[in-house]
């Protein structure tokens, strides 16, 4: 019980987030394509705008040292970079013109009904664990 | 209220919907210092379902047992507001309509091509490629790339990585090759 009443503000914020990705239209097939096609500028639109706040908050946490709920100082740990990062890169980028979703889309859109997409999260989860399996086989 | 309700309900513009994305980076990070990501919730529940000694699973998933809950409320935050507070219209390309038309598919305004992606369809070779190899180079890759669009292109392109700029950049590349060679291969079959 601990564990859910000091997770449950995540749940809130999940909520949120998958409501602003509905209302953002990233979850649909056809924006991706669009995307990819140079249609529209509706997903560069959306991205860009996104990282500029992203940015911009992240650069006011620093310099005004915002603590978190908590009381604790705010710390970001950069990702370790290996050429997994273009290998895998460019497979998941395949992956999401295919399936027109990236990992988050992926919940959002079997929220919104297409309970087909089911089949696609598992296949995500199963290729995650091929990945752990093969891992210390590939280049990175 | 009602008025409220139909305010949230029409399409909205990427430049409302955009920066929204961007502030769940700092909500985050205040509600508990969490990095902004969805694809190590695939690690964790691999961790937590099936970890068979590989050394990848093997750490301490209830330690990020948030990211679980988080995409949770993803689902769940996303079938409210598709059901209730969604027109359910989307204003595509019109060029693209005509182009998917050639393969049967007409509605643009289903979060899928229901039309070809569908329950019945998926046991045949296109429904498996759009489902279950679609679903495992985005599963794959995205673990690979250690993130995906929000870990990398939202959270780490804010943090200013040049590393997720490289990744970001590997999805790109991607993507194109795939929309323009892969995916209509595909819809062919």
């Amino acid at each position: 019980m601990k564990v859910f009443f000091s997770n449950i503000k995540f749940l809130f914020a999940g909520m949120l987030f998958g409501a602003i990705l509905i209302k953002a239209e990233v979850i649909s097939w056809f924006r991706i394509q669009e995307m990819f096609h140079l249609q529209s500028f509706h997903m560069y639109g959306v991205i860009g705008s996104a990282v500029i706040v992203g940015m911009i908050s992240i650069q006011l946490i620093k310099r005004f040292k915002i603590r978190t709920v908590n009381n604790e100082a705010i710390k970001i740990i950069p990702k370790t970079y290996t050429r997994g990062f273009i290998y895998g890169g460019i497979i998941f980028g395949i992956g999401w013109a295919i399936t027109g979703a990236c990992p988050g889309p992926l919940f959002a859109q079997i929220g919104g009904g297409a309970t087909v997409v089911v089949v696609t999260l598992f296949s995500a989860i199963a290729g995650t664990w091929v990945y752990g399996y093969l891992k210390p086989k590939l280049p990175h | 209220m009602n008025s409220l309700i139909e305010f949230i309900r029409q399409p909205w513009p990427w430049w409302v919907s955009g920066p929204l994305i961007g502030l769940m980076v700092p909500i985050l990070l205040i509600l508990g210092n969490k990095p902004f990501g969805v694809s190590s919730s695939m690690k964790h529940i691999c961790a937590m379902c099936l970890p068979a000694n590989i050394s990848f699973f093997n750490y301490d998933w209830k330690k990020e047992i948030w990211n679980l809950f988080f995409v949770t409320g993803i689902l769940l935050g996303a079938s409210i507001t598709w059901n209730w507070l969604s027109s359910q219209q989307i204003d595509i390309n019109p060029k693209l309509i005509s182009e998917l038309s050639k393969y049967g598919i007409s509605n643009p305004n289903n979060l899928v091509p229901a039309e070809q992606l569908n329950w019945q369809n998926l046991v045949t070779l296109k429904g498996i490629m759009m489902t279950v190899v679609g679903g495992f180079l985005v599963g794959f890759g995205t673990r690979y790339a250690d993130g995906c669009t929000s870990g990398h292109s939202i959270m780490g392109l804010s943090n200013l990585q040049g590393s997720s700029l490289v990744a970001t950049c590997s999805f790109m590349a991607g993507g194109f090759v795939s929309a323009n060679f892969i995916v209509p291969a595909i819809l062919k079959l």
